[in-house]
C-alpha cells in the first residue's frame, strides 16, 4: 500500500531529496488554478480532518469569506497533546516540507495573509526540524516575497512558527487562536466560528499538520485518485498510533477501515506474553474505551467507529492486556483533565475534580457501588454544559469505561477481590473463548 | 534581582514581535528567550517583559501561571520530567518516576541540594510509541529501563 504523508524515502526531510521526489509541484500546480477550484479538488476528495473531529476540510475551507475587509489568517494545529497521540511530530522529523507545502497551498485557496504552525513546546527537537525545514524552503523561494517570482502569479504569504508552552487546551482551535494572541488559552464561546472571527477578530482557518499533510499529493494525483483510498466515506490513509501493551508500538501509515485487530496483530505484532485483551482506546484517551472481546471486526475510519460506539479522535490506539489495572488508569485519565481543564465553566473545572478523587477512593479500595453512580452523574453533568469539547473528553473515559466495565468496576469496589481475580473474574464472564485455567 | 535583557536577546525579541501584526502575541517567545536567560520566572523577569511588550504585569502573571512550561520558580540544572500518562503507565512510567525520585530523594517540583536536578512529574510528552520517557530539559530520552535511566543521571552529574 502506498503511504501518502510519510512515505519511504531517505532523508525526505532535506529540501533537495523533497525536490527530487516531486515536491513542491503540487503547489505549482495549485497556483496555476484559482483558489476556488483547490477548495472544490479538496471538497470532492472528500479529506476529513485528523485532528479529532473528522470534519471535512475542504468544507472548512469554503466557510472562509471570499471577500472580506480584514487580513484572514490559517492556522496549522500541531498541539498534538492528547495522550496516545503521536503522529504530527512524525510528520514534523520525516517530512516537513510536505506540511509547508500544504500549509501554502491551503493558504493559497483561502486566500490568507499569514500562516502560523502552533507545535506545542515540549517539541523543542521537532519545532527546531521545522524550522531548519522552514528556513530552506524560505531560500528556495517558495515562501515569502520570493513566491511570486518563483512561482508566478501575485499571492504571497509568510508562514510562522508559533512555540505552545505545556496546555492540553490550546489543542482546542478558539485555544489555540488565543494562544497565539497571548492570552491565556481559554477556549472561546462559538458561534461566532472562526472563519467569521477568528484570530484577532480576523476570518481564519485552523486545520491538524496531518490533515494538511494530505492536500499536496490530493492536488497533484487528483481528488478521485485519493477518494479511491481506503473507506469512501473518510478516504485516504491515516497515521495510526500504536501505544500500549503491543509488541511494536508506533505509527503506521494505513488505509482508513483498516481492522483494528489486523492494527493490533498484524502490525503491532500482538500482546506481549500472548495476553488477551481488556481494553482498547481507539482514538486517544479522550474516546470511549472498548473491551477486548468487542474489537473482532472493527473497522478504524470515522464512520465504522461511530457505529461501534467510539470514535476515531486521532486514531491513537492504547492497547490493554488483561492484567491490567482498569481502575488506575481511568484514575490517571482523569488526573489528565483535571490538570488541563482551564477552568472557565464550573462543571468540568469541578467535575474533572469530583471525578479524579472518587477514583482515588475506588483505586485505594475504599469505593463503593455508589460511588459508580455517581462518577456516571458527574459525567453526565459535564457533558453538553461546557464551552468546549474538553468536557466530553474528561467526561466519555469516565461514563463509557465503567459503563462498558461495570462487572469489573463493581468487583473492584467489593473490597474482598484482587485485581488479577477481578480481571479472571472479568475475562470469564465475557469471552467466548476457551478459558485458561486460573493463576494465583 | 534587576533583571535586563541582553542586547543579543533584545534583538531576538524584535525578530518574534515581527511575526505578529501586534507586540502582544510576541508574550510566550519573549518568555521563553526570558526563561533562557534568567534559568526561571521571576517577578523581576514579568516586570521586564510587560514593559518591552507594553503590557501589564498581571497579564504576565496570568500567561505564565497558566502554561506550565514556565518555571514559576528555580529549577535544577536538568530538569527532569517523566511521564506517567497513560500511555507511559503502561509501559512502566510509574517505576521510572519512583526510581528517579528516590535516587535523587526530592518529590515532584522539588530542587537537589546541588541544584543539578528537580524533578516534574508531567503529562504526556507525545512519546507514547517509544514509552516510557523522561526528558531532560529539551531533550528527550525514550524507551528507557531502569538501568539507562541510572546511566542518563550519572552522565548528567559529570556534565
Amino acid at each position: 500500500m502506498e503511504k501518502i504523508v510519510l512515505p519511504d524515502i531517505k532523508d525526505l526531510h532535506l529540501i533537495d531529496v523533497y525536490i527530487q521526489n516531486g515536491g513542491y509541484t503540487a503547489l505549482k500546480k495549485a497556483f496555476s488554478q484559482t483558489p476556488d477550484d483547490i477548495i472544490d479538488q479538496v471538497k470532492k476528495s472528500g479529506l476529513r480532518g485528523r485532528g479529532g473531529a473528522a470534519f471535512f476540510a475542504g468544507l472548512k475551507w469554503s466557510f472562509m469569506p471570499k471577500t472580506s475587509s480584514k487580513p484572514k489568517y490559517l492556522c496549522i494545529n500541531g498541539d498534538e497533546s492528547e495522550p496516545g497521540s503521536f503522529k504530527d511530530r512524525q510528520i514534523l522529523e520525516f517530512n516537513p516540507h510536505q506540511l509547508i507545502e500544504g500549509t501554502l497551498i491551503e493558504a493559497y485557496a483561502i486566500q490568507a495573509n499569514a500562516a502560523y504552525i502552533y507545535i506545542r513546546g515540549e517539541y523543542h527537537k521537532w519545532i527546531k526540524l521545522l524550522e531548519k525545514a522552514l528556513a530552506d524552503a524560505y531560500e528556495y523561494g517558495f515562501v515569502g516575497d520570493k513566491m511570486k517570482e518563483k512561482l508566478g502569479g501575485n499571492y504571497s504569504v509568510n508562514i510562522y512558527v508559533h512555540k505552545g508552552a505545556g496546555a492540553y487546551i490550546c489543542g482546542e482551535e478558539s485555544a489555540l487562536m488565543n494562544s497565539i494572541e497571548g492570552k491565556r488559552g481559554y477556549p472561546r464561546v462559538k458561534p461566532p466560528f472562526p472563519a467569521q472571527n477568528g484570530l484577532w477578530g480576523c476570518p481564519t482557518t485552523i486545520n491538524n499538520v496531518e490533515t494538511v499533510a494530505n492536500v499536496p499529493p490530493i492536488i497533484n494525483k487528483g481528488w478521485e485518485w485519493f477518494s479511491k483510498i481506503g473507506e469512501p466515506k473518510h478516504p485516504g490513509t491515516i497515521l495510526y498510533g500504536l501505544s500500549g501493551h503491543v509488541n511494536n508500538p508506533g505509527i503506521y501509515e494505513l488505509p482508513s477501515g483498516t481492522l483494528l485487530t489486523d492494527l493490533i496483530y498484524k502490525y503491532g505484532g500482538g500482546v506481549p506474553g500472548n495476553k488477551k485483551i481488556l481494553c482498547v482506546i481507539p482514538g486517544g484517551s479522550s474516546m470511549p474505551p472498548l473491551r477486548g472481546e468487542q474489537i473482532e471486526g472493527i473497522k478504524m475510519d470515522a464512520e465504522s467507529l461511530k457505529a461501534a460506539g467510539t470514535s476515531i479522535g486521532t486514531a491513537g490506539i492504547i492497547v490493554m492486556d488483561e492484567d491490567t489495572d482498569l481502575v488506575q488508569v481511568l484514575a490517571r485519565i482523569a488526573k489528565f483533565y483535571y490538570h488541563e481543564s482551564c477552568g472557565q465553566c464550573t462543571p468540568c473545572r469541578e467535575g474533572t475534580g469530583w471525578m479524579l478523587k472518587l477514583l482515588n477512593r475506588i483505586a485505594k479500595g475504599e469505593g463503593s457501588t455508589h460511588d459508580l453512580d455517581l462518577l456516571i452523574s458527574v459525567a453526565s453533568n459535564i457533558e453538553g454544559n461546557t464551552i468546549c469539547a474538553l468536557g466530553e473528553a474528561a467526561a466519555w473515559p469516565v461514563r463509557f469505561m465503567i459503563t462498558r466495565f461495570r462487572d469489573y468496576f463493581e468487583t473492584r469496589v467489593s473490597r474482598e477481590v484482587t485485581i488479577p481475580v477481578a480481571n479472571k473474574v472479568h475475562s470469564m464472564r465475557h469471552t467466548e473463548y476457551p478459558l485458561a485455567p486460573i493463576k494465583d | 534581582m534587576e533583571f535586563t535583557f541582553t542586547p543579543e536577546n533584545l534583538n531576538r525579541i524584535n525578530e518574534v514581535i515581527s511575526h505578529y501584526p501586534e507586540k502582544r502575541p510576541a508574550v510566550m517567545g519573549v518568555l521563553y528567550i526570558a526563561q533562557e536567560q534568567n534559568g526561571w520566572i521571576s517577578y523581576e523577569v514579568m516586570k521586564e517583559v510587560a514593559n518591552v511588550l507594553d503590557m501589564k504585569e498581571e497579564e504576565i502573571l496570568g500567561i505564565v501561571s497558566f502554561y506550565t512550561m514556565y518555571h514559576e520558580k528555580p529549577v535544577g540544572k536538568f530538569h527532569l520530567q517523566v511521564c506517567t500518562n497513560v500511555s507511559c503507565m503502561l509501559r512502566g512510567g510509574n517505576k521510572i518516576y519512583d526510581h528517579v525520585k528516590e535516587k535523587l530523594g526530592i518529590e515532584n517540583g522539588g530542587v537537589t541540594e546541588d541544584k543539578l536536578f528537580s524533578l516534574e512529574e508531567v503529562e504526556c510528552m507525545g512519546s507514547c510509541g517509544t514509552a516510557p520517557m523522561i526528558a531532560v530539559n529539551e531533550d528527550y530520552f525514550e524507551n528507557l529501563n531502569i538501568k539507562q535511566i541510572d546511566q542518563i543521571i550519572e552522565s548528567l552529574k559529570n556534565k
